[in-house]
């Protein structure tokens, strides 16, 4: 349960979500991370220590860069997504639903 | 009842399909004409549309702009590569966020079922990591919407 809060915790931030999103596509440094961010390198390190305390990513030693990737728990936590956007995706078929229902009453 | 289904398939296919009570053609409409995709394909609640552009032809520009009233927003374009009426669409697309995704290469089928239609959705996706890529921002707006409401629980 305690991780559970804590990867909830960590995912409630838009920029923590924008860098798991980022580093779905491969390992990144701070540096790549930090570049499509309005944000300081301190800051993007301070992100990236709550998503390794959550679980989320792990990071490795390569010389003086700690480039990060997502963890295992990162990947479930995608799959629990894709849950979401099927209920966003079907929140705007329902509209369609009544929009279908409209045209048909005005013919 | 859960009348959709979204599955990835391979490496690089998301498939979607959905049933729907009114023929093909009402269903092809509401997919092409920005008037009445204006008020369905929306995403969150409070978000809106204010920029729709469908030319439904080939070769045609897609342009949509959505927002959510407070500054915030995001912007898809795209291309039709092909349309045969009231049955079959197939068009390009990528999102901006600011910074363009690789390209989505979208089929949209409309098939006679009963009295209504089934509508399957594939797309594809250049590469693997793309898709996930793709699915996770996709999910980074659902889950906003989740946060917004359950903040709006706490007011």
């Amino acid at each position: 349960m305690a991780n559970l809060d804590a990867s909830f915790s960590a995912l409630a931030d838009p920029t923590r979500r924008a860098i798991l999103a980022r580093l779905a596509l491969g390992e990144a440094t701070v540096m790549e991370l930090a570049a499509p961010f309005d944000m300081t390198q301190p800051a993007i390190s301070r992100h990236l220590k709550v998503l390794e305390g959550a679980g989320l990513i792990t990071r490795r030693v390569e010389g003086t860069k700690r480039p990060c990737r997502l963890a295992p728990a990162a990947v479930d936590e995608i799959d629990q997504w894709l849950g979401m956007l099927r209920k966003a995706l079907s929140a705007n078929y329902d509209r369609l639903d009544d929009v279908l229902a409209a045209m048909k009453t005005e013919q | 009842m859960s009348k959709m289904t979204l599955k990835t398939e391979g490496d690089r296919h998301v498939v979607v399909t959905r049933r729907f009570a009114a023929a093909p053609e009402a269903v092809y409409r509401a997919h092409t004409e920005p008037a009445l995709i204006q008020k369905w394909l929306l995403g969150p609640d409070g978000w809106t549309m204010p920029v729709c552009i469908n030319e439904a032809r080939p070769g045609g520009k897609i342009r949509y702009e959505w927002s959510n009233g407070e500054g915030a927003g995001f912007y898809v374009t795209g291309e039709y590569l092909e349309l045969v009426p009231f049955s079959r669409l197939v068009h390009v697309e990528r999102m901006h966020m600011p910074h363009a995704t690789p390209d989505n290469h979208i089929e949209t089928t409309f098939t006679p079922d009963g009295i209504g239609t089934l509508m399957t959705m594939r797309m594809t996706l250049p590469d693997a990591a793309t898709r996930t890529a793709m699915l996770s921002t996709g999910m980074e707006h659902g889950m906003e919407a989740s946060y917004v409401r359950l903040e709006s629980t706490f007011k």
